[in-house]
């Protein structure tokens, strides 16, 4: 349990760059999530850590140690892979033990060991079995805790979660952060789901194209998104284009907002459709533009609403189904009001913001 | 049309059909089946009835085979195992047969595996080459192999001609097509992310090699050896040019008798061997299941 240093890690493959200039250091104990579309490198990055394939150039540390050129089994690095990646031939008891037999433990060592391992994820009653018998949840259960047992520095997920049922999905990311902050183990995730990436981690690592777009914490990297790809990857949002006038932001079709956090070169802002209020009245209230509702799509939880701006500009609304003031579509007028610290200014670079 | 007419058709597009094309449909279906059953029929006689018909053979009486059979005996297979070219070629049969596989699993294993991971280059060629021999006619190959040995004897001096090392070099020729080939499609089914979970556990290549990826591989293996067994016992063509005088190997001494004889003995050693390599498949399939084998 350590903390990891990456230093300008690269790969390169021909002259088409998967990761380029991956730069992180990951405090000991911190469960860190890679975010990103399928190709954005996050994967890759992870099978650098692994040892699994060598970097074009740049460094990685485990503590103090150089770990760069240091073979896969000579790591100290425990792995969940997202097909599970079991010993089919081997019990569930021997798929634990592995690690611990290949580190020449005594017998008893190993029994007490995997014995406690296999509880921590609720399969002790099934270490006779054989992986074909288990279900994928359980399945995934059984190599956590083989990648656990050999007290890992570090433990790699890489899309642990994506085989399984939406469910089962919630409880085994419940179980994962569990047991990471019981074990105390330095944690790096690999997902594409926004979702869950938000409710596990403890920071964020938004990234595209090998490259990383914003690194901070969950909640920061919602409401702060460093640029229109990180504001679109993660939740619903409206992007409307325009200038700064006047510590104000003007659209290109003439609406002006306030907003609280306008960087004065930004051409951007992003408003989340949670925040947008739909009311019936003009009050004393920052942003209140009249609009009209052109479509709803009922989600359950709540409803989205597509409304025209007098402008012409066109915003997604999304309401609870708890709250007030549900209107319907029509040909009345409602009001939008946009508290004036939710219209956030960004700029369209990569941009880092280390918390 | 009533509602149970409809839900009678067969398959969504029927359900709409006049009564009367569904029946034509039924029709059909039948008339399908039956041509696939009788398809099945077919080739599974053909295939039983030249096995049949050796046992058959093996118990008739008379030296001369003739239907009806005058009547019947166990006697040819005295007379097959007291046959010392039936047997003294049946030892040579299983210990070229032998030697071949362990020779030819030993160079197709690695070869599988570092033609599987692509890491050699020409890799296709490479396949290409070791398949050659399943290929080119085994009787080229056999005339082929005799006179690169006698030229080979002339430059170096060693006895190659006639030798049994020479044989089995021969015979692996033969097996080293099927290992490959069964190696290469069973390691195609070990999935490359259990050998990274072994190495991220700790396993060095051998370990990974010796607790993963050879167990994993382990039916294919078995299959590898079955076949390149019953292909090497049973070859005649590279052994004829290959045995040295006075030794000859199973399929070459029935051969040399069916020259001058035909008397059920030699259905009878036939049996034998149908048995024999009947028990190994059955024995080997206690111990690794043959439906995943093949």
């Amino acid at each position: 349990m350590s903390r990891v240093t990456i230093h300008s890690l690269s790969k390169y493959y021909g002259t088409s760059a998967v990761l380029d200039g991956f730069e992180l250091e990951i405090n000991q104990g911190e469960l860190v999530v890679f975010l990103g579309p399928s190709g954005c490198g996050k994967t890759t990055t992870l099978r650098l850590i692994a040892g699994f394939i060598t970097p074009s150039s740049g460094r990685i540390l485990v503590g103090e140690r150089d770990i760069t050129h240091v073979p896969a089994y000579d790591r100290n690095i425990g792995v969940v892979f997202q097909n599970y990646a079991l010993f089919p031939h081997l019990s569930v008891f021997e798929n634990v033990a592995f690690g611990l037999r290949r580190r020449k433990r005594s017998e008893t060592e190993i029994r007490q060991k995997v014995e406690k391992a296999l509880d921590m994820v609720a399969m002790g009653h099934l270490a006779n079995r054989m992986p074909r018998e288990l279900s994928g949840g359980q399945q995934q259960r059984v190599a956590i805790a083989r990648a656990v047992v050999i007290e890992p520095d570090v433990l790699l997920l890489d899309e642990p979660l994506s085989n399984l049922d939406a469910k089962l999905r919630l409880s085994i990311r419940q179980e994962i952060r569990r047991l990471q902050k019981s074990l105390g183990i330095t944690t790096i995730l690999v997902t594409h789901d926004q979702e869950e990436a938000m409710s596990i981690a403890d920071r964020l690592v938004v990234m595209k194209d090998g490259e990383i777009q914003q690194i901070g914490p969950p909640q920061r990297v919602y409401a702060e998104p460093a640029n229109t790809f990180v504001a679109d990857f993660i939740g619903g949002a409206n992007f409307l284009t325009g200038r700064v006038i006047d510590n104000k932001f003007q659209t290109a079709n003439g609406l002006i907002l306030a907003a609280a956090h306008l960087p004065p070169d930004c051409r951007s802002v992003v408003i989340r459709p949670e925040r947008i209020k739909i009311t019936s009245h003009h009050g004393s209230l920052d942003n209140a533009i009249t609009a009209r509702i052109a479509n709803e799509t009922f989600l359950g939880s709540g409803r989205i609403f597509d409304v025209r701006l007098q402008g012409g500009d066109t915003l997604s609304v999304y309401v609870g189904a708890g709250e007030d003031g549900q209107p319907s579509p029509g040909h009345d007028d409602v009001v939008l009001h946009i508290p004036a610290k939710d219209v956030v200014g960004i700029r369209d670079a990569t941009a880092r913001a280390e918390p | 049309m009533s509602i149970t007419d409809r839900q009678s058709a067969p398959g969504v597009g029927a359900d709409r059909r006049p009564a009367r094309a569904a029946d034509r449909w039924y029709a059909w279906v039948g008339i399908g089946r039956a041509i696939y059953f009788v398809g099945v029929a077919a080739s599974l006689f053909c295939l039983l009835v030249p096995l049949v018909l050796v046992m058959w053979l093996s118990v008739f009486e008379s030296e001369i085979p003739a239907i009806p059979p005058s009547g019947y005996t166990f006697g040819w297979y005295g007379k097959a195992l007291a046959n010392k070219q039936f047997t003294g070629g049946a030892s040579l049969s299983f210990e070229v047969a032998l030697l071949a596989t362990l020779v030819g699993l030993g160079i197709s294993i690695p070869a599988s595996l570092a033609l599987h991971r692509r890491r050699v280059p020409f890799s296709g060629a490479i396949v290409q080459f070791l398949m050659s021999p399943m290929i080119l006619p085994a009787i080229v190959i056999g005339a082929g192999l005799y006179v690169a040995l006698i030229r080979l004897e002339i430059a170096t001096g060693l006895p190659l001609v006639g030798s049994t090392m020479g044989l089995g070099a021969g015979h692996v020729l033969l097996t080293i097509p099927w290992c490959l080939r069964l190696l290469l499609a069973n390691i195609c089914g070990v999935n490359r992310t259990i050998e990274e979970a072994a190495a991220s556990l700790g396993a060095k290549p051998f370990a990974v090699l010796g607790k993963v990826t050879l167990p994993l591989m382990w039916p294919g293996v078995v299959a590898a050896a079955l076949f390149s067994f019953v292909v090497s016992f049973g070859n005649l063509e590279i052994s004829l040019f290959l045995v040295a005088p006075g030794q000859i190997t199973l399929p070459i001494a029935i051969l040399q008798y069916l020259e001058w004889r035909i008397d059920p003995s030699v259905a009878a050693i036939s049996v034998l061997q149908i048995l024999l390599i009947t028990a190994g498949l059955l024995l080997t399939d206690r111990f690794v299941p043959l439906t995943k084998v093949v």
